[in-house]
């Protein structure tokens, strides 16, 4: 599949703000690239189920509920088992800085926190992925 | 006669930024008598006479001040009973409760969903005995209680009322609120269980328990906070709100209940967000359109079955994690306006909410904001004192002639429930949200410290941490008391459930009350449900 990036949008946990997501996903969407929006509630293994079905380039993980230490992990720990670590992992939500640098630290390409413009994840994505 | 004259030009104008309302509802530079037309007594009455739109009461805040209501819940029971107490000993009279995520979506704390969720967004409740705790020491005659829970509010419900009746408080002498809209939850803030023909099943036996046997009780609190929470403009978060307030009524009126029975406990929960006057006239066009409506299209004769009662909330969605001293000054303008608008209770967020749940100093802060504005400012002293300005009476009209458009269009897609399954309302909110972030993004509207006069290097802030070992602690203590109770109890009473779900013409309130005093844990009761009618999943628009 030559020319879009493919991304991933999941939604883990049981909260239901969505709000974010689907600016983001819109927001790619808008700017050329294939988006997979998961919905809610998803669990780690749907999430990583949908993003090596999708083929997906990268995984955006939309997370407001503070169970990010719990699950993010868990997400790169079933992709790596997957042998899809190469996919980019990106986080956005309410995330403390000492958690971003941690989730960093674990393989999460770049983590966005409130305020972030979309266009930044746009550019982000259009450097990190070749196409 | 200066009244004769042509009003001022206004042009040349800042170039830019838009002079719209947050909402996208267009402004003209100058409002005056001859744009404005307004009714004495159609549109306006006085505070406390019909319609109510400058208040439900006469005497509104020099008669008592709006209750001033913070919510917290964290941890597990025992660290939020201590809450609790602190908050009563130093003078609060009311309590608000928030649970934990798998409460909220009815998982015990020892399901797998739960991992890492228990106890972080609020205090986690699996029985009668967390409940217990929650409100050890804590005389249930003498406080209103508030709690924030939709799908398993029924449970909930019977959780507290079994506590009342450990202390001798029989239930008619109860009194709280139990949000229990789970519309919103379809539409907005996305914890529903259950499909929506089952969920208003369930509101419609609370409503009629409520108005059978706890007479001081709030069975709903019909929320437009969440919808607003989730990007809606004000319009969007009136005309839903009021949508889903009717389709209540109809639900109750179906089932028998005369209206003047149970209306006067219907109590209502909306956001106050940026923009001042908007906001201000959002609340009064809600008072009058629900007065009308309940009068003249549901014949409620009863003047307490006409009045909007509301609460409060801030808008957590205008916080910002850049620079959150600013939303000190955030949330005193949103308060301000939620209190001109005539609101009976407030929850002012605290300034760090952006980044994690509120500290003990941040939260004292956001409390002293209301008092700031009910004791120094004066706004307490005159009733609706905005009321005939030309502005405020246009944007009421405006944001009034909105909602009604919206029924229209939702009556069209056959009601509330049908427009959700078409994601009708998801879909509307969606748009707005997009709209408003590209305008941000545009710079067409300024959010201080985010788009512009921005701070390289911010100071790191202390923020509250929930110790993680409190998860395990209440999965010892749910797994403990399984091993414990009569299980042919439990048993019995979830056979029991299963069989009333099944049928429709039963209120499960009883067995639901009887469940909980056999120690059936709320997932499990919920379990029961999921098992009879399944469960809901929407499909995700943006």
């Amino acid at each position: 599949m030559a020319g879009k990036i493919r991304v991933v949008i999941a939604k883990p946990g049981l909260d239901g703000h969505d709000r974010g997501a689907k600016i983001i996903a819109r927001a790619l969407r808008d700017a050329g690239m294939e988006v997979i929006y998961t919905g809610l509630h998803q669990t780690p293994e749907q999430i990583v189920e949908t993003a090596i079905q999708e083929d997906a380039d990268a995984v955006g993980i939309s997370i407001l509920s503070g169970a990010h230490m719990t699950l993010v992990p868990r997400i790169l720990e079933l992709l790596r088992g997957q042998g899809a670590e190469d996919l980019l992992v990106l986080v956005g939500g309410t995330i403390p800085q000492d958690d971003v640098i941690e989730l960093k630290k674990q393989g999460v390409a770049e983590v966005f926190t409130p305020g972030a413009p979309t266009s930044e994840i746009v550019d982000f994505l259009q450097g990190r992925v070749p196409v | 006669m200066a009244t004769t004259e042509e009003p001022p030009e206004t042009a040349p104008e800042r170039q830019g930024e838009l002079f719209s309302t947050i909402s996208g509802v267009e402004n003209e530079p100058l409002y005056t008598a001859e744009q404005v037309e307004v009714d004495q007594e159609r549109d306006l009455g006085y505070p406390g006479g019909f319609p109510f739109t400058r208040g439900v009461y006469p005497s509104m805040y020099r008669g008592r001040l709006w209750t001033m209501r913070q919510f917290a819940g964290f941890g597990t029971a025992a660290e939020t009973n201590e809450r609790f107490r602190y908050l009563l000993e130093h003078g609060q009279t009311g309590l608000s409760t928030a649970f934990d995520m798998p409460t909220l979506m009815g998982y015990d704390s020892d399901h797998a969903r739960s991992e890492g969720e228990v106890g972080r967004e609020g205090v986690a409740i699996d029985s009668l005995a967390d409940m217990e705790t929650l409100f050890g020491g804590i005389p249930l005659g003498e406080v209103s209680t508030s709690m924030t829970i939709n799908s398993p509010a029924a449970i909930l419900l019977a959780f507290y009322l079994c506590v009342g009746e450990q202390q001798g408080v029989p239930r008619e002498q109860l009194r709280g609120t139990i949000q229990t809209d789970i519309l919103k939850e379809y539409i907005a803030q996305k914890e529903y269980i259950f499909p929506p023909e089952p969920s208003m099943r369930l509101v419609t036996d609370m409503v009629e328990f409520c108005a059978g046997e706890m007479p001081l009780w709030h069975p709903i609190s019909i929320s437009g906070y969440h919808i607003r929470e989730a990007g809606s403009t004000a319009a969007q978060e009136l005309a839903f709100t009021l949508a889903d307030g009717f389709t209540y009524v109809e639900w109750a009126l179906e089932r028998g209940l005369d209206v003047d029975e149970f209306a006067p406990r219907l109590s209502f929960f909306f956001n106050a967000h940026l923009d001042f006057f908007e906001e201000i006239a959002k609340y009064r066009a809600a008072r009058r359109i629900w007065a009308t409506t309940m009068r003249d299209k549901y014949g409620a004769k009863n003047p307490k079955s006409w009045l909007m009662r509301f609460h409060t909330q801030t808008a957590g969605v205008s916080l910002t994690a850049q620079q959150p001293e600013v939303n000190i000054v955030r949330t005193a303008i949103e308060a301000l306006a939620a209190v001109l608008g005539g609101t009976q209770s407030l929850h002012t967020n605290s300034y760090d909410e952006a980044l994690a749940l509120p500290t003990e100093d941040a939260v004292r802060i956001a409390l002293r904001t209301q008092q700031v504005i009910a004791h120094e400012t004066g706004v307490v002293n005159t009733v609706d004192p905005l009321g005939g300005s030309y502005y405020l009476e246009h944007l009421t009209n405006e944001l009034e002639r909105q909602a009604y458009d919206y029924f229209e269009r939702i009556e069209q897609l056959g009601g509330v429930v049908a427009a959700i399954k078409e994601n009708f309302f998801q879909r509307e909110i969606a748009e707005a949200s997009f709209r408003y972030q590209a305008e941000v993004e545009a710079e067409q509207r300024v959010v201080v410290g985010v788009n512009r006069y921005k701070l390289e290097g911010q100071p790191e802030l202390e923020i509250l941490k929930i110790d993680p070992r409190l998860e395990r602690q209440q999965i010892d203590r749910v797994q403990a008391l399984r091993a414990q109770r009569d299980s042919a109890a439990v048993e019995s009473a979830l056979a029991r459930l299963r069989d009333d779900a099944a049928h429709d013409g039963r209120n499960l309130m009883g067995p639901i009350v009887e469940a909980s005093r056999a120690y059936v844990t709320m997932g499990e009761m919920c379990d029961a449900f999921r098992e009879v009618w399944g469960t809901w999943r929407e499909t995700p628009v943006f």
